[in-house]
């Protein structure tokens, strides 16, 4: 296995993801699609780190502080959902049009 | 590898952290009448916070901890200083806007509060993962804050866009930031500037700068990434907005330049042509968009677009022409400050005025100098400093924009100049149609006027003070340009 295939696996997921984000109606979705960018990421870092081998694993720890920041932000991310499925009964985001530029 | 820590140097943080964790438990514990209490903890917690940052200040001497990711120096000092003076004047605006809300209390300084917090371990931080840590502290909260009228529709919105766009955000800038690791295989920034000073240039390495330097233009609200801006501004609770458009603001810039000037300098070939064409475009589109708005607060938000324009100027115009990046970083910092001011001053007086108009649409606002003639004169004050008249503050901030750039000097620099100074002048336009509004016209519906409580006059005091402070006596500012010189790298 070479870097470049785990890059280009990245590339790709992160780039599903920019497609979901920017097509997606479902703020659900629209939620998932931003996870899988993350993940791009984190495989980005962990490749790298195998192939670099820093002294202090420097990828790995980084990634586990995206792993751990990406939860908390997704918890928010799911709270604001539901206060907007609460109020609208529905959790789509074309209905988001209250204010326009 | 070294795990002392300094107790003296984190102190601001650790006393910010011990007011978040009181506020807490006072909100649990106590009764529903007495909750604004936890609002005088989180005023005076705050201000305490103030004493150890003076200490450190006297001192002088540059701290550096775990291996040097975490560097309190006099840059670090000026701008922790900023934010708490900032929130500070936040809270005390805020006050009123939520006691006289239905909603909850203690947690709103508690989120205010841990934003706080986040914007000052990113002013110290000196690697990739402290300041990620920190910038993501900085803007979780406000994702929240943003939402927190429940039942309001337009404030729903306002968090949904602001979170959708953050988090869009922060995937972009962690994928260049995992390019630039593969690329040098350091997180530090004296470990990356090594790495990248002897590089060639390839295809990737200007792939990382391209995602890290949209990453950021996201979270400063900069053209082509600024749409988010206005419909959050316009939802979010207006002392939020005012947090949003000061702090959360500053805290994106602290966190682009550190990483432009310390990280990667060598690369400002890449990034120098990218910052000039966003700078240009956020003082253009910023002021154009600006003069068509009729709602206070959407003027505001395109308003701040523009100075975030203003305030890419120096650093974009020396990169451009190779020259000095010390100057031109103590010009942007000098004008964050002033800009900190003069704004969170604006957004003041406007809670102010709103309690008279009832409205945010500026129609409504028309003739509101006449029967509340300290709020026209306050609006007066603050949108011509916003504008860059003299003797107020925003003329010394304009003023040491335009010398760095005059310092830099060269073809891509006088074109970026003038475009400043077209915009200065289109800028000035609109500002000053909100002062004539208020003064000159007529009401156009019965206004009834509401005094403000005492915790907003005094945030629009402090303000005003400042404001005026500044722009008659520069010299008040200008030894935070030579603080901010000391920048440890840190590493």
């Amino acid at each position: 296995m070479t870097i470049v295939q785990f890059l280009i696996l990245g590339a790709a997921l992160f780039s599903i993801g920019v497609y979901g984000l920017l097509t997606r109606r479902n703020l659900v979705l629209v939620l998932l699609s931003v996870e899988l960018m993350l993940a791009a990421v984190n495989l980005n870092m962990v490749a790298f780190e195998s192939l670099l081998a820093t002294t202090q694993a420097l990828g790995q720890v980084f990634t586990v502080f995206i792993i751990t920041i990406a939860a908390a932000e997704v918890g928010i991310g799911l709270a604001i959902v539901i206060l907007i499925f609460r109020n609208r009964r529905s959790a789509n985001a074309d209905d988001m049009t209250l204010m326009r530029w | 590898m070294s795990f002392e820590v300094d107790y003296l140097a984190l102190a601001p943080e650790l006393v910010v952290v011990a007011t978040l964790l009181v506020v807490l438990a006072l909100d649990l514990v106590l009764p529903r009448p007495r909750k604004y209490w936890t609002a005088t903890v989180a005023v005076a917690g705050t201000a305490l916070a103030l004493l150890p940052l003076a200490a450190l200040a006297m001192d002088g001497t540059v701290r550096s901890m775990f291996d040097g990711s975490y560097v309190v120096d006099q840059f670090a000092l000026v701008l922790k200083g900023l934010f708490l003076i900032a929130g500070y004047i936040v809270f005390l605006m805020s006050h009123q806007y939520i006691e006289s809300d239905r909603y909850y209390q203690g947690e709103y300084y508690l989120l205010l509060l841990a934003s706080m917090l986040g914007s000052m371990v990113m002013a110290s931080s000196r690697d990739l993962i402290v300041l990620f840590v920190g910038l993501e502290l900085t803007t979780g909260p406000l994702y929240m804050l943003a939402g927190w009228r429940k039942g309001d529709m337009k404030s729903n919105e306002a968090a949904m866009k602001y979170f959708i766009l953050g988090v869009l955000s922060t995937a972009i800038l962690l994928y260049g930031v995992s390019l630039l690791f593969g690329l040098t295989g350091e997180v530090s920034f004296a470990g990356i500037a090594a790495a990248t000073a002897g590089m060639e240039a390839q295809p990737l390495l200007t792939m990382a700068v391209l995602f890290i330097l949209a990453g950021f233009g996201f979270k400063v609200s900069a053209v082509p990434f600024h749409w988010w801006a206005p419909d959050t501004y316009e939802g979010a609770p207006t002392p939020v907005t005012a947090y949003l458009s000061v702090s959360s603001k500053a805290a994106g810039f602290v966190a682009m330049l550190l990483v432009l000037y310390l990280a990667i300098p060598s690369l400002s070939d890449i990034w120098a042509p990218m910052l000039w064409v966003l700078a240009a475009l956020s003082m253009t589109i910023g002021n154009l968009s600006a003069l068509r708005q009729t709602n206070i607060v959407r003027l505001l938000a395109y308003s701040s677009i523009a100075q975030a324009g203003f305030m890419m100027v120096p650093f974009a115009a020396a990169a451009v022409s190779g020259a000095d990046l010390e100057e031109a970083f103590s010009a942007t910092i000098i004008y964050l400050v002033v800009y900190a001011l003069m704004n969170l001053g604006a957004f003041a007086a406007v809670i102010a005025g709103a309690r008279t108009t009832q409205s945010g649409e500026l129609s409504a606002w028309a003739g509101l100098g006449r029967v509340d003639a300290r709020i026209g004169v306050m609006i007066g004050i603050f949108f011509f400093s916003l504008a860059g008249i003299p003797p107020l503050a925003g003329w010394f901030a304009k003023f040491v924009m335009f010398r760095s750039v005059i310092l830099a000097g060269g073809t891509a620099t006088v074109v970026l100049a003038i475009i400043a100074a077209i915009n200065a002048v289109i800028s000035l336009y609109y500002y000053a149609k909100v002062v004539r509004s208020v003064w000159m016209d007529e009401a156009t519906k019965d206004l009834q006027v509401s005094a403000p409580a005492g915790s907003l006059r005094l945030a629009l005091g402090v303000s005003v003070a400042l404001t005026v402070l500044i722009g008659i006596y520069p010299a008040a500012v200008t030894f935070v340009t030579e603080a901010s010189k000391v920048l440890a790298t840190g590493g």
